[in-house]
């Protein structure tokens, strides 16, 4: 386990928020390097395809392989979208890159646009973030003051505007179309794809979305190189992310580590473990929506996509949410199915319609009224909901859910057996 | 039917996009900080502000739950009830507000000081329980916390 500073490196700098600070640590160098030394924006996109650089908000996708989508010749603007929507249940990450160091994110929007050759960047903020927002907002200000932004910045001709936009509560608008909808101003459906944003996305023009996180990587890896990323962790998936510890241990906290770690060695060392008298029950890895662990997973997994895909389930958002043995699966997953349900955006109807489905069944179960049949009547709806709505929100229900009754099955049953009214349905339903 | 600072305010929130429409979220989030909701009468200013059907609003207005398209009280607090917050001490929050207050989840106090309404993860899952009182965050709270907090919120 490789603790790791790139991201957080500034966070207990006094006034780390200001631009005074973030330039006497060497803040802008970059971006000013690259204006004075008229860089060829391909080779910057070359460069963050070369560094092996994933999306930080769930998906993964390479992130210069995303750039490279955007076409050289057009006549429309380009724009780029930061997504600070952070909503997946268990992630705080961007929140503290937002709160405590605004300028690192505000000097990779300058690099990414000057790179894709977008001259208008968007910051999407949920509006829960006050401080963020604020934060944000007073860093943008003095970046103009400080020539940083603005028109023909250093003299080379490149115009640049930076806001930040608000959401206001909707999980549903952190999926990257939806996001757009919502920063359009009319009512935040998810897109089909294609037409993938990168050709047309915000107000029909070419259009790059990437995650807070994402994006506070490319000053580093501008500045330091392809190389020097790809020597970071795990070679499949390198990089140093900020890694979110909700739950019962004994220190929730966020840390920054090198991917490629034993998820065990997290938990014992900077988490504390288990919190005192209790034992490891499961983990959710990534964020609600991906597939829970059960301890002898966790006993051996490494956080590197690799290493989580080889136990079926996926990194997400770096949101470890930790359950001991006092839970009660069947109430975890109906928590968890409560925010799907509450966040299905309507639009697609297996989702409207499964996702509160799988409420009222879990419910059922839960209070001691649940039928045999019940545990297989989840799968079967998961079954019709997964990979049959436009955006991932069904998908991110369905992993948690299906992965849960299949792991914790004697959970299930044993509520259900308990039930008084248990034999009856066997018949009824029989 | 806005004080001329506020509607500068909200000219250049406008300015910030290529068409006027883009500005739907952020113009009703300040309207709503003056207005406590977005009551029928402000939902129509700000069709015409942005050049866009009444009905083009309420979409999006009835879209968000940190719009509010019915009245709320004075002051507005949101827990969170996803899983992080959920086994780290919010359910005792919940029980402590709902019987301290004498409402239920999403309802207004009798005397109209407090709105209590649930909120979906608020991204402070480490420092859990959290809530948000007018949108300011605390976290890590214990209930003797929250009764400060509640005391200091005239």
């Amino acid at each position: 386990m490789k603790a790791s500073t790139v991201i957080s490196g500034r966070f207990d700098t006094k006034n780390s928020q200001s631009i005074e600070t973030y330039r006497k640590d060497g803040g802008y160098e970059t971006w000013s390097t690259v204006l004075d030394e008229k860089r060829d924006p391909d080779s910057l996109i070359d460069e963050v395809k070369a560094s092996g650089l994933r999306g930080r908000g769930g998906a993964g996708f390479s992130t210069g392989m995303k750039w490279s989508f955007v076409p050289k010749q057009t006549d429309k603007p380009k724009y780029l979208c930061v997504n600070g929507d952070e909503s997946e249940p268990g992630t705080f990450k961007d929140r503290q890159i937002l709160e405590f160091d605004p300028h690192q994110l505000l000097e990779g929007v300058a690099l990414t646009c000057y790179a894709v050759q977008a001259h208008t960047a968007y910051i999407y903020l949920r509006c829960e973030f006050k401080l963020g927002i604020a934060t944000v907002k007073a860093a943008i200000k003095e970046a103009y003051e400080a020539g940083m932004f603005g028109k023909d910045i250093h003299g080379s001709g490149f115009d640049l505007d930076v806001s930040v936009t608000i959401g206001a509560g909707a999980y549903i608008c952190g999926e990257e179309t939806s996001l757009l909808n919502s920063i359009e101003g009319v009512r935040p459906y998810p897109r089909n794809k294609p037409p993938f944003p990168a050709v047309e996305g915000l107000f029909g023009c070419p259009t790059v979305i990437n995650n807070v996180e994402t994006i506070a990587n490319i000053p580093h890896i501008i500045k330091n190189g392809a190389e020097w990323h790809t020597k970071l962790g795990c070679p499949e998936d390198p990089g140093s992310r900020l890694w979110g510890i909700s739950g019962h241990v004994a220190k929730p906290r966020w840390v920054e580590l090198e991917t490629g770690y034993k998820l065990q060695d997290l938990i014992d060392g900077p988490c504390g473990g288990i919190r005192k008298g209790h034992t490891l029950k499961a983990i959710i890895p990534g964020g609600s929506s991906s597939k829970v662990l059960l301890p002898d997973q966790v006993a051996r997994v490494t956080m590197d996509t690799p290493g989580i895909r080889a136990e079926g389930s996926s990194l997400g958002s770096a949101a470890i949410i930790v359950l001991d043995d006092s839970v009660c699966m069947v109430d975890a997953v109906l928590n968890l199915m409560k925010f799907y349900a509450h966040e299905s955006c309507g639009q697609c109807t297996p989702c409207r319609e499964g996702t509160p489905w799988v409420v009222q069944v879990l419910q059922r179960i839960h209070s001691g009224k649940g039928r045999t049949v019940d545990m297989d009547l989840l799968l079967d709806i998961a079954h019709n909901m997964e990979g049959r709505t436009v955006c991932a929100l069904a998908d991110g229900a369905c992993w948690p859910l299906t992965s849960i009754v299949k792991k914790f099955r004697h959970e299930f049953e044993a509520k259900i057996v308990a039930a008084p009214s248990a034999t009856s349905s066997k018949v009824a339903s029989a | 039917m806005f004080p001329d600072e506020l509607v500068a305010e909200l000219e250049e929130i406008r300015s910030c996009f290529p068409v006027a429409k883009a500005a739907m979220v952020p113009v009703l989030r300040r309207v709503q900080e003056d207005r406590g909701w977005i009551d029928p009468e402000a939902r129509d200013w700000v069709a015409e502000f942005l050049s866009v059907t009444k009905m083009e609003v309420h979409e999006v207005a009835t879209f968000y739950p940190m719009l509010y398209t019915e009245p709320v009280g004075k002051h507005v607090i949101h827990v969170c009830r996803t899983l992080s917050c959920d086994v780290c001490g919010a359910r005792e929050l919940w029980a402590h507000l709902e019987k301290k207050l004498k409402v239920e989840r999403g309802g207004t106090t009798e005397d109209g000081r407090f709105t209590l309404k649930s909120a979906e993860c608020l991204a402070s899952c480490g420092t859990a329980p959290v809530m948000l009182i007018d949108n300011e965050r605390h976290e890590n709270l214990s209930l003797a916390e929250v009764d400060k907090l509640l005391e200091a919120t005239k």
